[in-house]
């Protein structure tokens, strides 16, 4: 489903070096898997799922999703993988606060080129919990209602993988379970691959698979810097 | 979720901001829409008094454009008059034939001819000398007892069509000069309401709204019928004066010869006197009493019915009641001579039509039949007076016989006034202000130049004077207020470019999102520029409408001052506002390019934050 092979990132640096972020000889994820991906804070998780949705381009290697490498597509091109194939969910939730919930899950169907489908975006919303709250703003809902309203606007145009940054790391205790429980129990319904990108143990403990990303990347996070 | 439906949430979402902006837009279009509308007003104005049915105006040689505004508009003062025989030269024969019946050069052709009769009738009797002129005086005095007849037959006048007869299609004479309150009084023919189409594209002539044209003669009223614009009989209100002297025929007769009435008549128990047009009810107990004096002192002879009379008219208790109304049919008007407020003529008018508005300055006049208006005190031209054969050798008349003389000619004249039913003017007295000539678009600038070449008159276009006046007056105006409210919509849609660019700080996040959920560049861009341009068609609408309504509140005002009728929509400038859409979509893209291109550059991954 997912496939990274030598892929490579670093950013520009004020004086004219690179640091060195990403370097993957090769990592994949199947179809409708669940996995966890861990590593200490600046390692490169937030910028390795922006490189897998193309929202950040690698330096070089290949990204395929679906069997399409991003890394060759124009960015156009990239957009459209990202609208058709990947749903993204963030530790900030992310959802538009001028949109009610509703349109928030439709915002997630516009820009696929598919057809926008307010039935499934109910449904989404009534799978979440949701159904009575369709027409409330964001400012209107709970921290938890937030992050559920961005796991079925992460879902709304049935993706085949779903990237979840940290989707718990805002949530009281008391909800984090029922977030975590939600997100890999939608993901399976809609086989839907799943990574994500947690802190907390009592998450990553319950999947089978947990990467940690310093084993997976080249890089060190106490790399020094390339040279000119 | 559609692009439109995302910009619309976007703006909601700065509720107060987009409506401020909106506001400014509003209010620029606002100006837009009442710029163009009083230019469409204007240029309607224009229209409707450039469509004249007509293509020349002679008058007296000199400006073209006070000939204009006096004849077309009513405005400033007629310069001078044409003879009435210049006029005639753009008839055709019958017609100028028919005129010349009443002209002493014809009455004294016919003289002459009876006289040449006479002469061969008495020569076979014997008679001559006194004995002739004694046969031959009194059929002169009959014809025409006050003037000296030229014994010679004029027999150039008659048997020709005009000099520009074959080429008029119609000419109609104005004669100006007197006033109804402040309306102009125009003498003319029926013609001008009968013939003239004075909307050539539609074809319609000045239509009635009450009644009928005035006619050469009246069996009724003879030469004296006037019709009224549509905004005179709106405008001129008259005082009516309920009186208790019902049948009193002594009464009725002191008001009718002591008061200026419009009309005087019995109902409802009580002698109703419509008063002239700015008398007052003051003037006729003022009257009244001068007449009482006038009749302690002697000056004044009354019966003992007509002092009773005047008595029960100056009693305390006479007025029942007082009331308004507008003039309207039956009213008798008396024009005042030279100016609003001159001395009123004693001939009165009878309104025997009221025309429909027609959007021309003819809604703002009084027409009378000119047959009527030559019989009026001083509208006979001063003419000078051949002399007696035996004085012709003379000395000239001294001072005071020129005096008695003009006495005698203004005695003459008030009887003429005060005749029931006076025989027409002579031609040779008779003069025009103006002649409204349509003739054949080739033969105008020929006639024009014809005219305008000769000593006796001038020529003008007037729909190219009147072209010429309004973009001297009118143009520069509406160039210097469109470029204004044009300035204000760009200083609106900077107000849109402000108010967008602002808020891209804060919507960095949102356009973040949406590339993440896979909105292209182009199509966050897109969104962006949607905005800008629903916004400034959001202000637009808005303006438009408030436009609209600001006209539609004023056309009351509009009518009033410019006979142009304006509903909400003003359908001559609708065309022209049509093109605001395009504009405001076009302003809107310019500046919505700015905020868009930023929304375009933003850094997905940096604004996303986690």
């Amino acid at each position: 489903m997912l496939q990274l092979r030598q892929v490579k990132k670093s950013y520009a640096e004020p004086d004219g070096g690179r640091l060195p972020i990403l370097d993957i000889p090769l990592w994949e994820v199947k179809d409708g898997e669940q996995m966890v991906l861990v590593g200490k804070s600046g390692c490169g998780k937030t910028t390795l799922l922006h490189t897998i949705a193309g929202i950040t381009r690698a330096d070089s290697g290949e990204i395929s999703i679906d069997g399409i490498n991003i890394a060759r597509l124009s960015e156009a091109g990239v957009d459209r993988v990202r609208a058709n194939k990947l749903g993204y969910v963030f530790q900030t939730f992310n959802l538009l606060a001028g949109f009610t919930a509703l349109e928030n899950v439709l915002l997630g169907m516009t820009f696929g080129g598919g057809r926008r489908d307010p039935k499934r975006a109910r449904h989404l919303l009534e799978r979440v919990g949701l159904a009575h709250r369709t027409h409330h703003r964001p400012t209107a809902l709970s921290v938890g209602e937030q992050q559920r309203v961005a796991v079925a606007r992460a879902l709304a145009n049935r993706p085949s993988l779903l990237l979840a940054d940290e989707p718990t790391a805002n949530i009281d205790p008391r909800n984090q379970q029922k977030i975590v429980d939600l997100i890999r129990e939608t993901c399976r319904e809609e086989n839907v691959a799943l990574i994500i990108v947690t802190h907390a143990p009592e998450v990553a403990g319950q999947f089978s698979r947990v990467d940690k990303l310093e084993e997976i990347n080249l890089v060190r996070a106490d790399a020094p810097p390339l040279e000119k | 979720m559609s692009w439109f439906r995302i910009a619309l949430r976007s703006i909601q979402q700065r509720g107060v901001a987009s409506l401020l902006t909106m506001l400014s837009m509003a209010l620029g279009v606002t100006l837009v829409v009442a710029v163009l509308s009083i230019d469409g007003v204007l240029a309607e104005s224009f229209r409707n008094n450039a469509s004249l049915g007509y293509n020349i105006i002679v008058g007296a040689k000199g400006g073209q454009e006070q000939l204009v505004l006096n004849t077309v508009f009513f405005l400033s003062r007629p310069i001078e008059n044409v003879p009435y025989t210049y006029y005639l030269e753009f008839l055709k024969q019958p017609e100028r034939d028919r005129l010349q019946r009443d002209s002493y050069a014809a009455r004294g052709a016919e003289v002459w001819r009876e006289t040449a009769e006479l002469q061969a009738l008495t020569g076979n009797l014997g008679l001559s000398g006194a004995a002739l002129d004694a046969v031959a005086a009194p059929i002169e005095q009959s014809l025409v007892p006050d003037m000296t007849l030229p014994r010679h037959p004029p027999v150039e006048l008659k048997g020709r069509h005009g000099k520009y007869g074959q080429m008029t299609e119609l000419a109609i004479p104005l004669c100006l000069g007197d006033f109804y309150g402040t309306f102009r009084v125009v003498g003319t023919t029926p013609a001008l309401f009968d013939d003239l189409v004075y909307d050539i594209e539609r074809n319609r002539k000045f239509e009635f709204a009450q009644g009928r044209n005035f006619v050469w003669r009246s069996p009724q009223h003879g030469y004296f019928e006037a019709v009224l614009g549509a905004k005179v009989a709106s405008d001129i209100q008259l005082v009516e004066l309920h009186l208790n002297v019902a049948g009193n025929a002594a009464a009725r007769a002191l008001v009718t010869e002591r008061a200026n009435w419009s009309r005087i008549d019995e109902r409802d128990g009580a002698l109703v006197v419509a008063l002239g047009q700015g008398t007052e009810e003051s003037d006729v107990f003022l009257s009244l009493r001068r007449l009482q004096k006038d009749a302690e002192e002697g000056k004044r002879q009354l019966d003992d019915e007509q002092q009773q009379a005047l008595t029960a008219l100056l009693d305390p208790g006479v007025v029942l009641r007082r009331s308004q109304r507008n003039v309207t049919l039956g009213d008798a008007i008396a024009p005042a001579h030279g100016e609003p407020g001159g001395h009123l003529h004693q001939r009165k008018f009878t309104v025997v039509g009221i025309l429909k508005p027609s959007g021309t300055p003819n809604d703002r006049a009084v027409f009378i039949n000119m047959e009527g208006f030559y019989l009026m005190e001083d509208h006979a031209k001063p003419v000078a007076r051949p002399k007696p054969e035996e004085a012709a050798e003379g000395p000239p008349l001294s001072e005071s016989e020129q005096r008695a003389q003009m006495a005698e000619d203004r005695r003459r004249q008030q009887e003429v006034e005060r005749a029931a039913d006076p025989e027409p003017l002579p031609a040779e007295l008779r003069e025009v202000t103006a002649i409204l000539l349509k003739v054949d678009v080739m033969f105008a600038p020929g006639i024009e130049n014809y005219i305008n070449e000769g000593q006796q008159a001038q020529a003008a276009l007037p729909v190219a004077v009147i072209t010429r006046l309004f973009e001297f007056f009118v143009g520069p105006l509406k160039r210097v207020l469109l470029l204004l409210t044009v300035m204000i919509c760009v200083v609106s849609a900077i107000s849109i470019l402000v108010s967008i660019y602002n808020s891209m700080s804060e919507r960095r996040g949102e356009i973040a999102v949406m590339r993440a959920l896979g909105a292209g560049r182009g199509t966050v861009m897109g969104i962006i520029l949607l905005e800008a341009t629903l916004l400034a068609l959001g202000g637009g609408v808005l303006g438009w409408l408030l436009g609209h309504a600001g006209v539609l509140i004023a056309s009351p005002w509009i009518e009033e001052h410019t006979s142009v009728h304006v509903g909400f929509l003003t359908w001559t400038t609708l065309p022209t506002e049509m093109l605001l859409i395009p504009g405001l979509i076009v302003l809107a893209i310019v500046v919505g390019v700015w905020p868009a291109i930023s929304a375009y550059q933003t850094d997905v991954a940096k604004s996303l934050g986690k």
